[in-house]
């Protein structure tokens, strides 16, 4: 299905409208939120894009 | 000689060592091109993620990041954003190309422009864009190496540190010259497992040296506030804009790059590059906790050229013979990715800049390949010794601004949308005439301010010149399908 595609579309949203993000609060292990929501986003991109492989790899077969 | 200076030199004495070798790896037919400079098109997921790796995780991640977050503050983490959304861009449309490529054969980015559009005109402005936008990238690569190399002290202060970048330099050109793209790929191993060590060291040891990330934080705001160009530890809202388009516009440019073409096509099927996309976020995070330390930095009061603040840190909080290390693991870090350019940029110039000018058949191919990886090693030295900018990120930026100038193109051709090649290259000229005339009047940075009536827009060159671009290719487009009856 090609509308798994549309996953990978979230990366761009979140990331890329920084006042979303531009905040102190809450800290993680000290850490302003403004710099880890932006490392989470590298995990959770990572995720999004192996489950998108993996999805439109079954389909093909 | 100290310490650190006997390992760092052992270090890359080693991996030199281990270039030469690897031009026997394989069992390879050298004399050919696709082996030299695509090492056979035959490396797998796990070759292939190091070599990327190795590829797109340069003296930029290790340098130039730290550098400008200990500069600016939360604006220099611009660099997170991008190498993450830069991953669904692999899997969306690099993953397509790829497949043209295997196709048809394409050795570079230049052959799918003439290829899908069949305009010489075009194939020589996409090489040359290529070719262009790898010198400042490579000369930031030389400027990463001699940060290291001017902190190791003697003999290297004494010979200084042009002297010691040109003995480097012309080592990687002679084993990039024998061994091709094998070289780099078997020392992108070595690389990275150095690196891996050095940052996970660095990640434990440096904060909590400096008494956890709370402690930093709290430490660096008031000297980030206190600087005459006071840095900070939130984005200024009047930088939003630029923070976005900085990320956006390296994320277009990052695999238009002839280095990233060029370690791209060298996987074996199109699953080993989506695998790809799906693996090298994990350098990404290594790249935001890098970015971090150049907090740290100005946490622990460390005042310094910018460029210098991460061997600083090592030096100040890692035993000496483990710095040692983590000073190889920059260098080495650099000269990977500066071999990889070399090649494909050589690459470009060889099969779409000669070709067009002389019949040099493919064996002569290859000879003019190899002789111009060793003129381009040359050619970087000439920016990283002319141009002084605040920041070395500044060459990557510049290099990813003039990259973009391609983007219509690779998108147009990628959905062969019917558009007059001669629209792309006019809009091609005009985004890198607004590029060049921006950077130029800046001062060679890569933020340019927009002034609409009484508002200011600063933001990134690359974007700006891209949407010029598009707007030119665009209208005459529009103009020249009028010329020609239906």
């Amino acid at each position: 299905m090609r509308a798994w595609y549309l996953l990978l579309l979230a990366p761009f949203l979140a990331l890329l409208y920084p006042p979303l993000y531009n905040r102190s609060d809450p800290t993680l292990f000290g850490m302003p939120f403004f710099y880890w929501y932006q490392l989470s986003w590298v995990v959770i991109t990572a995720a999004l894009l192996s489950i998108v492989y993996l999805l439109t790899k079954r389909r093909s077969l | 000689m100290s310490i650190p200076a006997i390992i760092t030199v052992g270090i890359v004495a080693f991996v030199t060592i281990l270039g030469f070798v690897a031009s026997r790896w394989g069992a390879a037919n050298l004399a050919s091109f696709d082996e030299w400079a695509l090492g056979g098109r035959r490396f797998g997921t796990v070759v292939s993620w190091f070599l990327l790796g190795g590829d797109l995780y340069t003296a930029y991640t290790f340098l130039a990041v730290p550098a400008l977050v200990y500069g600016t503050g939360a604006f220099g983490f611009f660099a997170v954003p991008y190498a993450t959304i830069a991953y669904p861009l692999v899997f969306l449309f690099l993953t397509r190309f790829w497949t043209l490529a295997r196709e048809r054969g394409y050795l570079t980015i230049a052959d799918f422009a003439r290829d899908i559009f069949g305009n010489r005109t075009l194939e020589l402005c996409v090489a040359l864009t290529g070719v262009f936008a790898a010198l400042p990238y490579i000369a930031l690569q030389l400027l990463g190496m001699r940060s290291v190399f001017e902190r190791l002290g003697p003999p290297f202060t004494q010979v200084g540190s042009t002297a010691t970048l040109i003995v480097a330099f012309a080592l990687l050109a002679a084993y990039t010259y024998s061994s091709g793209l094998r070289a780099p790929a078997l020392i992108a191993f070595v690389k990275d497992t150095l690196i891996y060590v050095t940052v996970i060291a660095a990640i434990i040891v440096i904060p909590a040296a400096l008494g956890g990330w709370g402690a930093i934080f709290a430490h660096a705001a008031p000297i980030y506030a206190a600087r005459p160009v006071p840095g900070h530890i939130l984005l200024p809202p009047s930088l939003s804009f630029g923070y976005a388009s900085f990320a956006l516009g390296s994320a277009l440019s990052l695999f238009l790059y002839p280095h990233s073409i060029t370690s791209l096509l060298a996987a074996r099927n199109v699953d080993v590059v989506k695998r790809n996309a799906v693996l090298l976020p994990l350098y990404s995070l290594l790249l935001g906790f890098l970015a971090l330390l150049g907090v740290c930095a100005v946490a622990a009061g460390i005042h310094a050229k910018p460029n210098d603040v991460v061997p600083i840190l090592f030096s100040r909080y890692f035993p000496a013979w483990f710095a040692g290390i983590a000073d190889a693991a920059i260098v080495v870090g650099a000269l990977v990715p500066a071999a990889i350019m070399a090649i494909g940029a050589a690459n470009l110039f060889a099969s779409n800049i000669l070709r067009q000018f002389s019949t040099t058949r493919p064996d002569g191919e290859l000879r003019s390949a190899k002789m111009i990886t060793v003129v381009f090693c040359a050619a970087a030295l000439i920016p990283a010794l002319l141009i002084h900018a605040q920041y070395t990120i500044n060459f990557q930026l510049v290099g990813g601004a003039i990259m973009v100038a391609i983007v219509p193109m690779f998108i147009a051709g990628l959905f062969k949308l019917r558009i007059d090649p001669r629209a792309l290259v006019l809009g091609w000229a005009v985004g890198l005439a607004c590029t060049l005339a921006m950077v130029m009047t800046n001062g060679f940075t890569a933020l340019f301010t927009i002034h609409i009536a009484a508002m200011t827009l600063p933001g990134a060159v690359s974007l700006y010149a891209l949407m010029a671009n598009i707007v030119v290719v665009g209208v005459t487009h529009l103009v020249t399908r009028k010329e020609i009856p239906a």
